[in-house]
């Protein structure tokens, strides 16, 4: 076993833990800081796939604004008996069964491609992958149109998010 | 135009006046007389017309003016119908048109034309006068109209259509609807005051009695067909080989040949429709009808029809004859002819109402024209056919106007008498003078006064062919019956006309209006000189001054030549004696009969009177055997069982166990299957629903596990299906 | 000997179970919880699983395509404008109905 494999095993297992605890958790705000967790973990993992850029977007975005924003959520709507409440709604059960049944569906399916045991190939030291992602973004012939799309979706989002909580006087 | 065509429509201008009076003018009463006699006026130019074109055809009897057409489609062919004028059809055709338009006039005066309504007159009743006031203000009671005076016009123009119509036709079927047309009509007519007991019980006696006739007849008609296979004329009755062939083919029945049972049965319906002895009942009720019914329908048309039917079917009676001799249906026609002669007669010198004499008169010398069928007198049965349709037309229409007479007198006194009662008459020669001289002139051609009268003529024939062919019973009786012919009419007229006036009402009588005696004095004109068209050619002194037209015309109707019989002094001797003697002894007896006396007669016969007065009970005698078991059958076993326990009883069975099967399937069937099967499809869809609703709990983490386990399930349906089943 | 080290020997396999796993995971958040924001949580969970695997396809097969990492972005966009609008959503029903338990949030129920 390398030491590479070491590593990794250990921070996928900790995310999978940190998110399993995100959604076994009584408390609300401890589920919301296991997520920072599990966020976290998915950064090293994508610094595990020379996706530096993706790592630190990941920080930034997800567990610098999305999970604050969550936190935020929390406190907004703090209800007196949530710590007496029951965390899982009846069908608990049955989502369980669903869950194990994906993955193992999915696993299963997976484990059909040919080339599920490739290894990673190696990367040539001339890539930059963020410029070529930079490159895309703005070219006609990639995906400047998705890129504006994206920018357009989340003035939207802007917009409808401050309408939605807008407090009627 | 040809002449078939205008045979074909001579029965049709009454028959488009009834329709017209029925439908359009029935409240019109100028209207509705103009189009009927419009109508009687145009048949009877056409029958004067087709009268004339035959007489002039040599032969007709060989080639008679034949005409058909197409009617009913039968199995392989056609049924057809048409017209045929022979020499017997023309004759008759001459005197129904005659009579008929004479009639009709005549019917317009009878009914009062002109007259205000009356005061209480409702309609199926006999006007009763109205009351008006001269100038002065005095207030007298005239007669009054017939309230249904149009209706009258309509019915005895569809009268006349089927007397039309029987006389044209080929054939035995549309004789026979003819027949019945007149059946029904004289029905309706004898029962035209409706509203009166008597005319109802009337009508329905002559349907019935004439009936009992009818189906006679409908079995001889019926028989020949199967017999023969037609019913025309030209093939039964002027084939030589069919007649042949039945008259000597045995029927099986009492001896009778098929021809001889076809013409009795047949006979029978002339019984009936002429009122011959058995079936003679329903001729003097008939008297309820009015007038001018009683002259058209019982004595110059309809009961003529019998004889007329008679001597159609002449060939078939007399097929199968030997020698001369009568054939045994020809016996049995002479018989119940001689016999309801004198027996008719006998009954008629008893009579006290003046239209009931004339019926029984009628009755009798239909008698006479029967006898002289029996024993082959053809054409003298013929010749008195005509006559006596003249004549006694006359008497009837002038008896018609007597009692218009008599009822003037009645309204002008205020009396309540019987204005029919000849007992209450007398003197009317003096009031009436028109009446009386045609009366009497009708009168003695009834009784056969010498040479100047018709009746006289045909008379003389038969008992000339009588005692020629020594048929000595049928010519004493016969002779016997003239002699009381000559002095009931006698005693009718004495009674009537001559004397002084027996009541005030008599006294107070008037002549009839124009419309009234114009018809009188025209038949009467006939009365006298028709007869002179059958002068024997060689009788003494005026033998040869006219050729026998009768004889030469009306013989060829017959296939074979009949030779006229020899002139013989006694039957001559006999008629005039007849004639003049009863004449005189009718006239000896009533000429000085006072008011409110009894008849003489009575004094003289007694008991034997009485019965005459009394018809003999035959009246009494057919009620008791057959219209009370009849009304015994009708009322207890058809009505009573039959109806009330049988068929009623059925239908409320079955309306009960409809009932109980009903209940059974609404209670066992329809309730719980039917109900139930609905009410089952509601409530499951309905419980389904419920069931069903309870996944939607609005829990989107509920909608999202069932979607999720959905997509679970196929992704494994299709995987197993597509990649490890392949 | 530095050549061997500097070649890994991760299989794809293990980053498409892992991604596999997180999603399961997201899944059974999203279905049982009751708090709505747990429910988000969940959904962030899975969505990150799929960027691992976009990311992760893009290293093993063809790293000149850069498809794969274009994909990633676009479902980051996606996902915060998604937490953003739904938790608006979620503070704007709190405020009329007291509650963000899902379980009592069934108006649509029958």
């Amino acid at each position: 076993m390398s030491f590479e494999q070491v590593v990794f095993i250990l921070v996928a297992a900790g995310t999978l833990g940190a998110a399993l605890l995100v959604v076994t958790t009584r408390n609300l705000i401890h589920a919301a800081l296991w997520l920072i967790a599990a966020l976290f973990g998915v950064a090293i993992l994508f610094v595990f796939l020379n996706a530096g850029f993706f790592g630190v977007v990941q920080i930034v975005i997800y567990i610098g604004a999305i999970a604050i924003l969550m936190i935020f959520a929390i406190m907004l709507t703090r209800q007196i008996s949530s710590e007496k409440s029951a965390r899982f709604n009846k069908n608990w059960l049955w989502a369980f069964f669903i869950s194990i049944i994906f993955f193992a569906g999915i696993a299963y399916i997976l484990s059909l491609w040919p080339e599920f045991g490739t290894t990673k190939p190696i990367l040539s030291a001339e890539i930059d992958p963020v410029k070529q992602l930079g490159v895309a973004l703005v070219s006609p012939q990639a995906y400047l149109l998705a890129f504006e799309l994206a920018s357009v979706l989340l003035l939207a989002a802007l917009i409808g998010a401050v309408i939605i909580a807008w407090e009627q006087r | 135009m040809n002449i078939e065509t205008i045979v074909w429509l001579i029965p049709l201008p009454p028959l488009i006046a009834f329709f017209l009076i029925i439908l359009i003018t029935n409240r019109r009463k100028r209207a509705s007389h103009i189009i009927a006699i419009s109508a009687a006026v145009i048949s009877w130019f056409l029958s004067m017309l087709v009268y004339w074109f035959a007489s002039r055809v040599d032969h007709l009897g060989e080639h008679p003016i034949v005409s058909s057409i197409p009617w009913i489609p039968t199995g392989d062919g056609w049924l057809f119908i048409g017209v045929q004028i022979d020499p017997l059809s023309a004759v008759t055709l001459f005197f129904v048109a005659w009579t008929v338009l004479m009639i009709f006039i005549y019917s317009v005066g009878y009914h009062n034309f002109g007259q205000p309504k009356g005061d209480q007159d409702r309609p199926g009743l006999p006007p009763h006068g109205a009351t008006v006031s001269d100038v002065q203000g005095h207030k007298h009671l005239v007669p009054s109209i017939e309230p249904l005076y149009s209706r009258f016009f309509a019915f005895i123009g569809l009268f006349a259509f089927g007397m039309y119509f029987l006389v044209v036709s080929n054939n035995l079927l549309t004789l026979f609807i003819g027949w019945e047309i007149m059946g029904f009509c004289s029905y309706i007519l004898i029962g035209f005051w409706y509203a009166k007991l008597t005319a109802r019980a009337a009508m329905i006696k002559a349907f019935l009695t004439t009936r009992v006739g009818d189906v006679f007849m409908l079995l001889g008609i019926a028989y020949l067909y199967s017999e023969t296979g037609t019913l025309y004329y030209r093939d039964i009755l002027y084939n030589p080989e069919v007649l042949q062939e039945l008259g000597t083919t045995p029927s099986g029945f009492l001896g009778f040949s098929v021809a001889g049972l076809i013409g009795l049965l047949i006979f029978i319906g002339a019984v009936g429709k002429s009122a011959q002895w058995p079936l003679h009942v329903w001729l003097p009720d008939a008297m309820e009808g009015p007038t001018p019914v009683s002259a058209m329908i019982h004595a110059a048309t309809m009961v003529s029809a019998g004889v007329y039917l008679t001597l159609r079917i002449f060939p078939l009676l007399a097929a199968g004859m030997e020698h001369g001799h009568p054939t045994q249906t020809m016996n049995i026609i002479a018989f119940i002819g001689t016999f309801t002669a004198i027996f008719a007669a006998t009954i008629a010198i008893a009579q006290k109402d003046i239209k009931r004499v004339l019926a029984y008169s009628t009755i009798s010398q239909l008698g006479f024209m029967f006898a002289a069928i029996g024993i082959g007198a053809y054409i003298a049965a013929v010749f008195h056919l005509v006559m006596h349709a003249f004549f006694k037309a006359l008497l009837f229409l002038g008896s018609g106007s007597v009692i218009h007479g008599m009822e003037h007198g009645v309204y002008h006194t205020g009396d309540h008498i019987d204005p029919q009662d000849m007992f209450n008459m007398g003197g009317l020669r003096k009031r009436m003078p028109v009446t009386f001289i045609t009366f009497l002139i009708g009168g003695l051609a009834l009784a056969g006064f010498p040479l100047v009268t018709a009746g006289f003529w045909s008379k003389d024939e038969i008992f000339a062919d009588a005692f020629g062919h020594n048929h000595w019973l049928v010519f004493i009786t016969l002779a016997l019956a003239a002699l009381l012919t000559a002095y009931y009419t006698m005693r009718q007229i004495t009674l009537t006309f001559l004397g002084e006036s027996r009541t005030d009402a008599a006294k107070h009588a008037s002549e009839s209006i124009w419309t009234m005696t114009l018809p009188l004095i025209m038949l009467a004109v006939f009365a006298v000189a028709l007869g002179w068209a059958g002068i024997p050619e060689d009788f003494p002194l005026f033998g040869n001054i006219i050729p026998n037209y009768v004889h030469e015309f009306a013989g060829e109707t017959l296939l074979e030549e009949s030779k006229p019989v020899n002139f013989n002094f006694i039957p001559l001797v006999t008629s005039i004696f007849v004639s003049l003697g009863g004449l005189g002894i009718g006239w000896l007896v009533y000429r000085s009969i006072k008011s409110g006396a009894v008849d003489p007669a009575k004094k003289a016969l007694g008991t034997i009177f009485v019965v005459l007065e009394n018809k003999y009970y035959f009246d009494e005698l057919y009620d008791f055997l057959f219209v009370k078991p009849a009304y015994w059958v009708a009322e207890n076993f058809s009505y009573k069982w039959m109806d009330r326990k049988v068929i009623d009883g059925a239908i409320h069975w079955v309306a009960s166990t409809s009932l109980v099967i009903g209940t059974f399937l609404r209670n066992f069937f329809d309730v719980p299957v039917v109900n139930g099967f609905g009410d089952w499809v509601g409530e499951s869809t309905k419980k389904l629903g419920t069931v069903f609703r309870s996944i939607q709990t609005g829990r989107i983490q509920q909608y999202m596990i069932l979607a999720l386990v959905t997509v679970a399930v196929f992704t494994a349906l299709l995987y197993y299906l597509l990649i490890i089943g392949r | 000997m530095g050549a061997e080290v500097r070649k890994t020997m991760i299989p794809i396999s293990w980053f498409l179970i892992f991604a596999a796993a997180l999603f399961s995971i997201g899944l059974f958040g999203v279905l049982s919880r009751k708090n709505a924001i747990l429910i988000l949580m969940g959904i962030e969970l899975m969505l990150n699983a799929v960027n691992i695997n976009l990311i992760a396809f893009w290293r093993y097969r063809d790293s000149l395509d850069i498809s794969g990492q274009a994909f990633a972005v676009m479902v980051f966009a996606v996902a915060a404008a998604e937490v953003a609008v739904g938790l608006a959503i979620f503070i704007s029903v709190y405020r009329r109905r007291g509650t963000i338990s899902a379980d009592e949030i069934d108006l649509l129920k029958w």
